[in-house]
């Protein structure tokens, strides 16, 4: 079913590489514990592997140097199962001084956005620096890579896979997962879900309705907001929904402080 | 690509290897064992034996009981485990007021301070909360429903403590995590705000515990499998200081025993003065003592209480009143075990608290089973047996479980592909009838 990766160094020559050499089946149980390194806490999450540019010169660890210098910079989005990279390459040029992040449980896939990322910044000079991967199952180690309220944007595009009844509790967005997402967001941050499955759609409006640390955003701003059209268009699973005329479900919601009684 | 999930403990034909627990009433009334499904309390100011009576349905625990807990007052007790089923105890009269039903098996348990509610974990790691009744002993109606307030993402909980001042719940699993949650005036609502991950150590935390209200309301206690003891800030989710037990531990152990997978902690329990932390640690036959300094925000090892060769604790518990440390070993579900066999050890350690305790004191520091409180009496009640020579062969076997047990339970298992299409097929997730 996946072939083995024929297409190595396509980053080097400037070449994006081929989706074919990367397929993968588009389910991967989050359930599992794959094994690929997650970082014991954020302080070890080392950056300078990710973002070189704005990490000059280190070894490992980059954040206590640059630190000595100015405050470092940190990761202020998230797209949580990020597929092929689609949104994370619209937002770079959007968001150009923006650091952000895809997190990917799929190995091939995750492997794939690298590629992409290093080909795109070889061919385009100074853009591209602000964007990475990391394969990680983001549903359990949210924490381990963000320190509370540190994200102003999470994503999560099209979820897969969306169980069904008795198992809601494993999808991405859940009443629980949610407690953790609110964590790594700061208030004022906004969280952005879409998909074409309705169901899942009304299930995820619903959890984040209930929600106490999330509010709706409202219409006008989400007409003001440039990244929401990218939502629809700048992935494969949005283009391809596109393509068969279907519909999409989005929910929009904001990161609000718990008001006390 | 290995491929398994949580569920495993459900399906497993084999029951896992369940510690014995010792509980000590908070002011000293009585002291609770729970070894299976055997729940045993002595009652220490009347120096007898407790029999448990159960208003709800006539039924004790019916498998391996694997939490128990006392609430901070003393009023109540509970205890849960595998047999699905949470039971609340009023400890005046050892009345089960309150049987609640769970989904999954339950791996932890815990009474808010107020006494209004109880807290359980399930084995996928959701922390479900449910109403008390009033204490007066009236019958409760059961249609208070458990209500999820916090999730571990698919993990176990290994264990879950309030904070003294009532406001965070804490919330230690599989996963090397400690989240620390705000505890709402009204959690039927669920807890959903986080105020902290405590994120350091690097395999499962198995035991949690708060420092006392009198030193300050920012400091948490973990142990975990990595073999290491650690302080926190929860408020901020620092690490404070780490102590590493193993190095401490290798010294005294013959290099051959020293295996990585027996220095996990077992469990920890703080004096009741805050000064000391008593570490146990699987495979090794005593109790470590750490001093705790909230100060200068350090824990520094003090020394070991060694025991006969044969005897690990597998769980520690002291009340507020009494400056004495339970220990108690002992295990159910091993291999070949007959239901007669469900005994356990007790030892105990006096003057726990740092300025009782002398570190250059080599002399005995447990107490002789003549000196144990009610001895006999005490000892035949809660252990279930005083014949010297039967507990020696049912510990010896515990011993020899014990070693591999921890690692065992607390670390996935991967299996091949024809044996994980086989567990899948067994699995069943039965719903709650109501």
């Amino acid at each position: 079913m996946t072939r083995t990766n024929g297409a190595s160094g396509g980053g080097a020559a400037g070449k994006l590489p081929r989706k074919r050499f990367y397929r993968a089946r588009a389910h991967s149980n989050p359930l599992s514990d794959s094994h690929f390194p997650v970082p014991v806490s954020p302080d070890e999450f080392d950056l300078s592997q990710h973002y070189p540019r704005y990490f000059p010169a280190d070894k490992g660890g980059g954040e206590e140097e640059a630190a000595a210098a100015t405050a470092p910079p940190r990761i202020s989005f998230a797209d949580v199962g990020c597929g092929f990279g689609g949104l994370l390459v619209g937002l770079s040029t959007l968001f150009p001084d923006t650091l952000m992040i895809g997190m990917e449980l799929r190995d091939k896939v995750t492997e794939y956005v690298k590629e992409r990322i290093l080909a795109l910044r070889a061919t385009n000079p100074g853009q591209y620096d602000n964007v990475s991967v990391v394969r990680t199952n983001s549903m359990k180690y949210i924490p381990n890579y963000f320190r509370k309220a540190q994200l102003t944007k999470m994503f999560f595009l099209f979820p897969d896979p969306h169980f069904k009844e008795k198992n809601h509790r494993r999808r991405v967005i859940s009443m629980q997962l949610l407690d953790e997402y609110a964590y790594v967001m700061e208030v004022g941050g906004i969280i952005y879900t879409i998909t074409d499955v309705e169901e899942l759609g009304e299930w995820m409006q619903s959890c984040l309705e209930r929600h106490p640390l999330f509010e709706a955003v409202s219409d006008e701003e989400v007409k003001a907001d440039p990244v929401v059209k990218l939502l629809s268009t700048a992935t494969e699973e949005g283009q391809k929904v596109a393509r068969n005329g279907g519909q999409t479900f989005q929910a929009i919601f904001r990161r609000i402080s718990l008001q006390e009684e | 690509m290995e491929d398994t999930t949580v569920d495993e403990a459900e399906v497993s034909g084999a029951a896992e290897f369940a510690p014995a627990l010792v509980a000590a009433h908070p002011q000293g009334h009585s002291v609770a064992v729970a070894v299976g499904p055997e729940l045993r309390v002595f009652d220490l100011k009347a120096g007898c034996a407790v029999s448990l009576s159960d208003d709800c349905g006539g039924r004790f625990h019916s498998d391996a009981i694997r939490a128990i807990c006392f609430s901070v007052d003393g009023a109540l007790f509970a205890s849960a485990g595998d047999d699905k089923l949470v039971k609340v105890w009023k400890t005046d009269s050892w009345r089960c007021i309150q049987t609640i039903t769970s989904e999954k098996r339950v791996s932890s348990v815990a009474i808010s301070n107020d006494g209004l509610y109880v807290t359980f974990a399930d084995k996928f790691g959701v922390i479900w909360l449910v109403t008390l009744g009033e204490h007066s002993g009236e019958q409760v109606s059961v249609d208070n429903k458990p209500v999820p307030i916090v999730g571990h993402y698919c993990s176990i909980i290994t264990s879950m403590k309030f904070s003294p001042d009532g406001r965070f719940i804490a919330t230690a699993d599989r996963d090397f995590k400690i989240r620390v949650t705000l505890f709402p005036k009204n959690p039927l609502k669920g807890a959903h705000e986080i105020q902290s991950f405590c994120l350091g150590h690097t395999d499962f935390v198995s035991c949690i515990a708060f420092t006392s209200k009198s030193e300050g309301q920012r400091f948490l206690i973990s142990g975990g499998g990595d073999s290491t003891v650690c302080l926190w800030d929860y408020i901020n989710g620092y690490l404070l200081d780490t102590c590493q037990v193993r190095d401490k531990v290798e010294e005294l152990l013959e290099p051959n025993e020293t295996d990585d997978s027996n220095l996990a902690i077992a469990d920890i329990c703080l004096s009741n003065d805050g000064s000391l932390v008593a570490v146990a640690i699987q495979g090794f036959n005593g109790v470590m003592l750490l001093t705790c300094d909230l100060i200068a925000k350090k824990l520094s090892f003090l020394k070991v209480i060694t025991m006969e060769k044969s005897y690990i604790p597998t769980s520690l518990a002291t009340s507020f009143s009494s400056k004495l440390l339970w220990s108690v070993m002992g295990a159910s579900n091993m291999p070949n075990q007959a239901a007669s066999q469900l005994l356990t050890r007790l030892r105990i350690i006096p003057r726990f608290q740092k300025n009782l305790l002398s570190s250059s004191d080599n002399g005995p520091a447990m107490l002789e089973d003549t000196e144990v409180p009610h001895s006999e009496k005490l000892l035949l009640a809660l252990q279930g047996s005083l014949d010297i020579a039967k507990q020696e062969e049912v510990l010896a076997s515990v011993l020899a479980a014990l070693k591999v047990s921890m690692h065992k339970m607390l670390v996935k298992k991967h299996y091949s592909e024809e044996r994980r299409e086989q567990r899948k097929r067994g699995r069943n997730d039965k719903k709650i009838k109501n």
